[in-house]
C-alpha cells in the first residue's frame, strides 16, 4: 500500500488540477453565453441571404457565369476554422478528420486556415497551406470576413483556384457540435449550403432585380460568400466554447471522483497506522512485564 | 395583411445584430441603380445597395448612413441586408471630413496610380456620413 505521504502528495496535485478545470469551465460558459448570442443575433441574416441567393439561382440556371459554372482549375482552396487553442475535446480534430477522410484530394488542397490548432495538424499531414488568418478567430468581425472572402475571390477570379470550401463547426445547441464541410463556389444551383433554414411555407413571389440578374449575381456572390464566412467564424467559436465547457466539466468530475477515492485510501492507511503503532506500543508493555 | 393602412413591415438586419424593425411609410436608399423611394404595395424586386442615405419614415423619420448591402422588396415588407450601416450618432463627424477631402483629393490628382474606384466608393461613402448628419 502507498505510504500516506505519497497518497496526500497525490490528492493535493489532483486538486490544484482540479481547480483549474473548474476555473477554465467558468470562464468558457461566460464565454459561451456571449458567442451563443452573437451566433444567434446572426442567424436572421444568414437566412435571408441564403433564401435570396437561392431564388436567385433557382432563376438563374442558364446563367453563365464562372461563380456559378466553375472556371475549371482542379485546384480546391479549403478555408479551415479550428481553435487557437487545445483542451476543448475533440473540437480541433474533429474538424481535421472530417478534412482528412474527405473525398478531396490531398494534392488538389491549398488550406486556408483559422486557427493554430488546424494550422499545426495540417502542416504535420503535409499540405499545402495558404496565408494564416488565426488571429481573426480570436475575435471574429464582418470586416474580417470581408478580408478573407476578398483574397479568396481574387484567387478564383484569377483562376488560381476552382472550389472554395468551408469545414467549420456548427453550433446546433450548447451540446452539440457537428464539423461540416461545405462548398461555397462555384455556387450549386439549388443553393450551395444546406443549413438550419426553416421553410416558411410560402410561394416565392416572382422576383425582379435591378440591375439584371447576371449582374445582380456578380455583386451579391461576394457579401454571401462574406456572410458565410462570417457565420462559420462565429458558429465555429461557439462551438469551441461548448466544447471546451463539457471537456472542462468532465476533467472536474473526474478530479472529484479520484479526490474522493484518494481520501478513502488515505484514512484506511492513516488507521491502519494508528492500529499498528497501538499493537506496538501494547505489544511493548506487555513485554516488559 | 388585409387592412387598409399605408405602413408596411421593415427589417434592417446586419451581420451582427438586427438593426431596425417596424413599421414605415416610406423608405428611401440609393442604389446601383440611382436612389429610389418605396411605398406599400411596391413590384417584388431585389436591388443592390450604393452609400448613401437610407431614410425610414414612419412615425417619425429616422436616418442612417447605409455603405452596402441589398435590399428586397415585397409588396408588404422590405428587408434590408446591410453589410454596414450607421445610425448618425455612431458616426465621427471630423473623420467623415477628412475621408472626404482625402477621396476628392486623391481623385483631383488623377494620378494613374490611384484605385480610381476605390477612391470613389470611399468618397460617396464620406458623403453618405456627412449627409446623415447635416
Amino acid at each position: 500500500m502507498a505510504s500516506m505521504r505519497d497518497i496526500k502528495r497525490r490528492r493535493s496535485s489532483i486538486q490544484s488540477t482540479g481547480q483549474i478545470t473548474k476555473a477554465m469551465k467558468l470562464v468558457s460558459t461566460v464565454k459561451l453565453q456571449r458567442t451563443k448570442q452573437a451566433a444567434i443575433n446572426s442567424k436572421s441574416y444568414f437566412d435571408y441571404m441564403y433564401k435570396t441567393v437561392s431564388s436567385m439561382l433557382a432563376k438563374a440556371g442558364e446563367i453563365d457565369h464562372p461563380y456559378v459554372k466553375g472556371n475549371g482549375q482542379l485546384r480546391k482552396a479549403v478555408v479551415m476554422i479550428t481553435g487557437n487553442r487545445g483542451l476543448a475535446g475533440g473540437y480541433n480534430s474533429n474538424v481535421v478528420k472530417l478534412l482528412t477522410g474527405s473525398e478531396l484530394k490531398k494534392e488538389d488542397l491549398v488550406i486556408y486556415t483559422l486557427g493554430k490548432k488546424g494550422r499545426e495538424a495540417m502542416n504535420r499531414r503535409g499540405y499545402e497551406l495558404s496565408d494564416d488568418y488565426s488571429s481573426m478567430i480570436d475575435a471574429p468581425e464582418y470586416v474580417d470576413a470581408m478580408r478573407l472572402s476578398s483574397v479568396l475571390l481574387n484567387a478564383y477570379k484569377a483562376g488560381e483556384i476552382g472550389e472554395i470550401y468551408l469545414a467549420y463547426t456548427n453550433f446546433k445547441n450548447t451540446v452539440v457540435h457537428e464539423p461540416k464541410l461545405i462548398k461555397l463556389l462555384p455556387v450549386d444551383e439549388k443553393g450551395g449550403i444546406e443549413g438550419p433554414i426553416e421553410d416558411d411555407g410560402k410561394a416565392y413571389a416572382p422576383m425582379n432585380f435591378e440591375p439584371e440578374e447576371e449582374e445582380a449575381l456578380e455583386l451579391i456572390i461576394p457579401k454571401y460568400v462574406t456572410s458565410i464566412i462570417y457565420g462559420g467564424m462565429i458558429e465555429s467559436v461557439a462551438s469551441e466554447n461548448g466544447a471546451r465547457m463539457q471537456a472542462m466539466d468532465n476533467a472536474t468530475t473526474n478530479a472529484e471522483e479520484m479526490i474522493e477515492k484518494l481520501t478513502l485510501q488515505y484514512n484506511r492507511a492513516r488507521q491502519g497506522s494508528i492500529t499498528q503503532e497501538l499493537t506496538e506500543i501494547i505489544a511493548g508493555s506487555q513485554a516488559q512485564n | 395583411m388585409a387592412d387598409n393602412s399605408n405602413t408596411f413591415k421593415v427589417r434592417v438586419i446586419t451581420p451582427d445584430r438586427t438593426f431596425f424593425e417596424g413599421e414605415a411609410l416610406m423608405v428611401e436608399f440609393n442604389t446601383t441603380e440611382g436612389e429610389i423611394g418605396i411605398y406599400k404595395n411596391h413590384v417584388p424586386m431585389t436591388v443592390i445597395i450604393r452609400p448613401g442615405v437610407l431614410t425610414i419614415t414612419g412615425e417619425d423619420v429616422k436616418k442612417a448612413a447605409l455603405h452596402s448591402g441589398f435590399v428586397e422588396i415585397l409588396q408588404d415588407s422590405v428587408t434590408i441586408l446591410a453589410e454596414v450601416i450607421e445610425w448618425p450618432d455612431e458616426i465621427d463627424e471630423m473623420r467623415a471630413m477628412a475621408a472626404k477631402e482625402r477621396a476628392e483629393r486623391l481623385l483631383s490628382e488623377r494620378d494613374p496610380k490611384t484605385d480610381i474606384a476605390r477612391a470613389e466608393t470611399a468618397l460617396a461613402r464620406a458623403m453618405a456620413r456627412i449627409n446623415v448628419i447635416k
